[in-house]
C-alpha cells in the first residue's frame, strides 16, 4: 500500500511535468493545427537557461534569499523563453500557414534540430549538474511515503500555472478571442480578432509554461542534457492526445494519467523500468482505438 | 416495386432529431425532388442513403435488398451516386483524374496488374481513361481535363462533380443543390443535363432550392420540414398544398 | 501535330532516364574514391526507403512517422533468418518483405481510422516500442542493444557481393526496380485511389473506393519495400543494432519526403540528397575548399601577391574544418526550415504542381474567357 501511494506521488510529480509542456502542444494545435515538433526544445532551453541564471546567481555568492531568487529567475527564464517561442512562430511557422499540413511539421523538426545542437555549441553536449541543495530537503512521511518539499512545490507551482492559464482561457476577452481562433480563423477575424497577435499569444503562452517546466525538471533531478527536449516533449505530446489534442484541461488530465500510470507500470510489471516508453505508448494506443479523439477530445461530426 | 424504398427512417444528433420517420419511394425512371426550409433534413436523407451515417432506426432498400449498415463504397458500388452540397472534388488533381475516380468500382486491376503491368491491366487503363473523356465530354468538360479541380471556375465544377459522379454507373443519381450558385444561363444548362441524365435511363433524387429548378423537372416533389415528410405529389399539387405553404412561409417570417 | 510534340516530349524524357542511367552506371569510375561509393550505397538504402515511405505519406497522405519500424522488422528478420537458419540474404529478401507487410497491416488496422495528428503519434508510438523490443529483447532473438551480427553476403551463381563497388551496382539494381515499380504503381488504379483517399476521403469513399483497404495496402506496400530495404541494409554492414531504427531515422525519412516534393518520385531523390548526402558533403567541407583553392592558385599566382591571400583563405576554411561537425548539424537544422519556407511545395515537387503555376500565370488575363464556357 505505501508503495502504491509512494509511486502515485512520485507519478504525479512527473505527470505535473508532462502536463506543463502537453499544454504548450495542445494549445498550439488548437489554434493552428500545427504539431510544433520544436515544443520540448523550447522546454530544454528553459531547463539550460533557468540552470545559467542559477548559477550567475550563486556566482555572485549570493545564497541567502533562494526562494525569492529563484521565483525571480522563474519569471525571467518564462519570459526569455517565450520571446524565442514568438521568434520561432514568426520565422519558422508564419510563412507555412497556408503550405499544407506537412510543410510545417518539417519546418518544426528543423527548428528542433537547430536548437538542439545550438544548446549542444553552447553548454557543450555532456550532462549539466544543477546545483544541489537550493531547495531545502524537507520530507514528510504520509501513509510510509516520503514526500519531498520539491515535489511538493513541484505540484503547487504546476497546479497554480494550470489554474491561471484555464482560468485566463475561459474567463478573460483574450482567452475568448483564443478560443474563437481555435474555431476558425476566418471566422475570429471578421470578429474583429486580431489572429496573428493571437497565435503569437499562443507561443508566449505555451513555450513560457514549457519552461518553467524546464526549470523544475532540473531541480527535481539535479542534471541536464541537451536531448532532454526529445523524451519529454515526445511524452508531453502523447499526453496532449491522450487528452483530446486542442482540450487544454485534457492536456492536464492526460499529463497527470500518463506519468502516474508510467510509474505505476515501471514499479508493478517485471522489468517495467526497461518498457516504460513502451507501455505508456501503449496505452495511448490502446485508448485512441476506443476513443479515436482521446479522453476529453469532443467526437467530431463531419460536416458535409 | 419501387427502385428505391425508404421506411420509418429516423437520424437524430444528439437532441435534436434530424430526420424523423421519413417514408418514400423513388420509382424507376423518374426524377424525385426533395425540398424543404434550411434544417429540414435533406442533405442528412442522402447521407443516410448512401451510407455516410447509420440510422437510429427504418430501412432503405434498393431492388427490395436492404442497404443498412453498407459502407458508402458498397453502396456507389451498389449503383448509388450522390454530389455534395458543398462541393467535394480531388481538389489537387485534374479533371480527368477526378471523373477516373468514379470508374474504380467499375474496375478491377490491383496491385500485381499495376506491378507487372500486365496485359488486361492496360487495356483497362486504356478503358478508364476513354471512359472518363467520355463523361468529361457529356459534361462539356473536355476543353479542361488538364486543369486542377480546385482551378476550374464555379459552375463548371458542379458539373464536374456530376461528371464524377455519373462514372459510377449508378442507377441512382442524388444530386444536391446542384444549381447553387449557378448563374441563370447555368442553371438551365442543369435542368436540360438532368433531363438528360434521367433520360438515359438513371433515376434521379434531387435536392434543389431553386423552385424554378425543382418545379420545372421533377416528376414528382416531396416537401421535408423538421425531419418530417409534411407533403408529396407533382409540383402542381405541393405548389398549392396549405402545409407547404405554411412550412414556407413559416420560415420566412422569422 | 499534336502527336508529334507528345512523341517528341516523352522522347526527351526518355533521353534523360538513359543519361541518368548511364552516370549511375558509370559514377564509380568518375569517383574513383571508395569513399564516396559508400556514399552512394548510403544514398540508395535511403532512396529506397523514401520511396517506401512515399507511397504511405506522399500518396496516400497518412502521417506515418514510424517508418524505421518497417525497416527494422524487414533487417531483424533477414538477420534472424540467415545467423540463426543459415538461409541465404537473397531468399531473406521476400520473407523480410512479406513478414514486414503483414506486420504494417496487423498494426495499421486497428489505427486506420485516425484522423490525421492522431495518426502521427501512434506511428511514432509503434516506431518506439519496435525499438524498445529490439533493445529489450524478450524472446532472446534480437541480441538486446548489441544486435545481432555476423550476418551473410549476398550471393548468387558463386559471386558475392562484398566490396563497395559491387555493393554499389547490387543496390542501383533495386533501386531500379523501385523506381519502375513506384513509376508503375503511381500510375495505376491503386495508385489513383491512394491520391483520391489524401484529397478527400469521404469524396473517395462515395466514389466507390474501399478507403479502409486502400490506407492498408499503402501500409503495407510501404513496409514491404522499407523491408527489402532493411534486408539490403543488413547484408551491407553484416552488423545491426536498434538505434539504427532510432526515431531519428523516421523523421529522416518522413523529411526525405517532403523536402523532394510530396509524392513526386524525382523529389525522392533531391530530398535523399538534402537529407543523407549533404550532411556528409558538409563533413567533407576542408577537403572541398582545399580542392577550390587549389583551382585558384594559377590565376592568383598570375596576378602575384598570392602568398598572402592563399594564407588568409587557409585560415578561414580551416577554421571552418575545425568547427565543421559541430556546426553541421546547426546549419541543417536551419537549411531544412528555410527550405520549407522558400520551397513549400518541395524542391522538386509533383508535376501537378506545374500545371497549377501554369494556371496561374494564364489566370489574369484568361479568367473571363473560360468562366464563359
Amino acid at each position: 500500500m505505501d508503495i502504491l501511494l509512494q509511486q502515485a506521488i512520485n507519478g504525479l510529480t512527473i505527470g505535473a511535468f508532462y502536463a506543463l509542456i502537453a499544454l504548450g502542444y495542445t494549445m498550439v494545435y488548437g489554434v493552428l493545427k500545427l504539431i510544433n515538433f520544436a515544443h520540448g526544445d523550447l522546454f530544454m532551453l528553459g531547463a539550460y537557461m533557468g540552470l545559467t541564471l542559477i548559477s550567475m546567481y550563486l556566482g555572485a555568492g549570493m545564497t541567502s534569499g533562494i526562494i525569492w531568487a529563484l521565483l525571480v529567475i522563474f519569471i525571467l527564464v518564462m519570459i526569455a523563453v517565450a520571446i524565442a517561442g514568438v521568434i520561432m512562430e514568426r520565422v519558422a511557422y508564419r510563412p507555412l500557414r497556408r503550405a499544407g499540413r506537412l510543410a510545417p511539421v518539417v519546418s518544426a523538426l528543423g527548428v528542433s534540430i537547430f536548437l538542439e545542437n545550438a544548446v549542444m555549441i553552447i553548454y557543450g553536449p555532456r550532462y549539466r549538474m544543477y546545483p544541489k541543495g537550493l531547495i531545502p530537503e524537507i520530507q514528510w512521511n504520509i501513509a510510509g511515503a516520503q514526500v519531498t518539499l520539491m515535489q511538493v512545490l513541484t505540484l503547487v507551482i504546476s497546479f497554480f500555472l494550470m489554474g491561471a492559464l484555464y482560468y485566463f482561457v475561459h474567463y478573460t476577452r483574450l482567452g475568448t478571442a483564443i478560443r474563437a481562433t481555435a474555431i476558425d480563423h476566418d471566422v475570429a477575424r471578421l470578429m474583429g480578432i486580431n489572429v496573428d497577435a493571437i497565435v503569437s499569444l499562443v507561443f508566449i503562452l505555451g513555450p513560457a509554461l514549457g519552461a518553467a517546466g524546464g526549470i523544475m525538471v532540473g531541480l527535481y533531478y539535479g542534471r541536464i542534457n541537451f536531448v532532454l527536449g526529445w523524451g519529454y516533449g515526445l511524452k508531453a505530446f502523447t499526453a496532449a492526445i491522450l487528452g483530446g489534442i486542442g482540450n487544454i484541461p485534457g492536456a492536464m488530465v492526460g499529463g497527470m494519467l500518463l506519468g502516474i500510470f508510467e510509474t505505476l507500470a515501471a514499479g508493478y510489471i517485471p522489468q517495467g523500468g526497461a518498457w516504460k516508453d513502451a507501455i505508456s505508448f501503449f496505452l495511448l494506443i490502446l485508448i485512441l482505438i476506443v476513443r479515436p479523439t482521446g479522453l476529453l477530445g469532443e467526437r467530431v461530426v463531419e460536416k458535409l | 416495386m419501387a427502385l428505391l424504398e425508404v421506411k420509418e427512417l429516423t437520424k437524430s444528433f444528439g437532441g435534436l432529431v434530424a430526420v424523423n420517420g421519413l417514408d418514400f419511394q423513388l420509382h424507376e425512371g423518374e426524377i424525385l425532388g426533395m425540398i424543404g426550409p434550411n434544417g429540414a433534413g435533406k442533405t442528412t436523407v442522402f447521407n443516410l442513403i448512401s451510407g455516410i451515417y447509420p440510422p437510429d432506426r427504418g430501412e432503405i432498400k434498393l431492388n427490395g435488398r436492404s442497404i443498412i449498415g453498407l459502407k458508402p463504397h458498397q453502396i456507389t458500388e451498389m449503383g448509388i451516386a450522390r454530389t455534395f452540397q458543398t462541393i467535394r472534388l480531388f481538389p489537387n488533381l485534374t479533371a480527368l483524374e477526378n471523373v477516373m475516380a468514379g470508374l474504380h468500382c467499375r474496375t478491377k486491376a490491383g496491385l500485381w496488374g499495376a506491378l507487372l503491368r500486365t496485359k488486361a491491366q492496360r487495356e483497362e487503363e486504356k478503358f478508364i481513361r476513354e471512359k472518363a473523356r467520355y463523361y468529361l465530354k457529356l459534361m462539356a468538360l473536355e476543353e479542361h481535363e488538364m486543369v486542377l479541380a480546385k482551378n476550374l471556375p464555379y459552375g463548371l465544377q458542379r458539373r464536374l462533380e456530376i461528371a464524377r459522379a455519373l462514372a459510377t454507373s449508378p442507377r441512382i443519381l442524388m444530386l444536391d443543390e446542384p444549381a447553387a450558385g449557378l448563374n441563370e444561363q447555368e442553371t438551365s444548362e442543369l435542368m436540360e443535363t438532368i433531363s438528360q441524365i434521367r433520360d438515359s435511363g438513371i433515376t434521379v433524387l434531387l435536392i434543389e432550392h431553386d423552385m424554378k429548378v425543382v418545379m420545372g423537372i421533377s416528376d414528382r416533389i416531396i416537401v421535408l420540414d423538421n425531419g418530417i415528410k409534411i407533403a408529396e405529389g407533382t409540383p402542381e399539387e405541393v405548389q398549392n398544398n396549405p402545409r407547404v405553404i405554411e412550412a414556407y412561409l413559416g420560415k420566412e417570417e422569422e | 501535330m499534336e502527336a508529334w510534340l507528345s512523341y517528341l516530349r516523352n522522347l526527351d524524357k526518355r533521353i534523360w532516364y538513359v543519361l541518368l542511367l548511364l552516370f549511375a552506371l558509370a559514377f564509380p569510375w568518375f569517383i574513383q574514391s571508395n569513399y564516396w561509393i559508400s556514399v552512394a550505397v548510403v544514398f540508395g538504402i535511403w532512396a529506397i526507403l523514401g520511396l517506401s515511405l512515399n507511397i504511405i505519406v506522399g500518396y496516400a497522405g497518412l502521417f506515418q512517422l514510424g517508418h524505421a519500424a518497417f525497416w527494422a522488422v524487414g533487417a531483424y528478420t533477414t538477420a534472424i533468418l540467415n545467423t540463426r537458419y543459415g538461409i541465404p540474404i537473397l531468399v531473406c529478401m521476400p520473407i523480410s518483405a512479406v513478414i514486414a507487410a503483414i506486420f504494417a497491416i496487423l498494426i495499421s488496422r486497428p489505427i486506420l481510422h485516425l484522423r490525421g495528428d492522431y495518426l502521427c503519434i501512434v506511428t511514432i508510438g509503434f516506431g518506439e516500442i519496435v525499438r524498445l523490443f529490439l533493445f529489450n529483447d524478450p524472446f532472446g532473438i534480437t541480441g538486446g542493444i548489441n544486435g545481432i551480427r555476423g550476418i551473410d553476403r549476398p550471393s548468387f551463381f558463386g559471386i558475392t557481393i562484398n566490396t563497395p563497388l559491387s555493393y554499389y551496382y547490387y543496390v542501383l539494381f533495386f533501386l531500379l526496380i523501385t523506381l519502375v515499380a513506384m513509376q508503375r504503381l503511381e500510375n495505376s488504379r491503386l495508385g489513383r485511389a491512394w491520391t483520391y483517399v489524401r484529397e478527400d476521403e469521404t469524396a473517395a469513399e462515395t466514389m466507390g473506393i474501399d478507403t479502409v483497404r486502400v490506407k492498408m495496402l499503402a501500409f503495407a506496400i510501404g513496409a514491404a519495400w522499407a523491408g527489402v530495404a532493411g534486408n539490403i541494409y543488413a547484408s551491407r554492414y553484416t552488423v545491426i543494432a536498434p538505434e539504427t531504427f532510432s526515431f531519428w531515422n523516421s523523421v529522416v525519412m518522413f523529411c526525405i519526403v517532403v523536402l523532394g516534393g510530396t509524392g513526386s518520385i524525382p523529389g525522392i531523390f533531391v530530398g535523399t540528397i538534402g537529407m543523407v548526402v549533404l550532411p556528409e558533403l558538409l563533413r567533407e567541407l576542408p577537403l572541398l575548399t582545399q580542392a577550390f583553392l587549389g583551382l585558384l592558385r594559377a590565376p592568383l599566382g598570375a596576378l602575384g601577391g598570392f602568398g598572402a591571400v592563399e594564407q588568409k583563405l587557409m585560415m578561414i576554411s580551416k577554421s571552418i574544418a575545425d568547427n565543421i561537425p559541430m556546426w553541421r548539424m546547426l546549419i541543417f537544422g536551419a537549411a531544412m526550415v528555410a527550405m520549407m519556407i522558400f520551397r513549400p511545395e518541395g524542391l522538386w515537387p509533383h508535376w501537378r504542381y506545374r500545371l497549377e503555376l501554369r494556371r496561374e500565370e494564364e489566370a489574369a488575363p484568361a479568367s473571363v474567357g473560360t468562366a464563359g464556357h
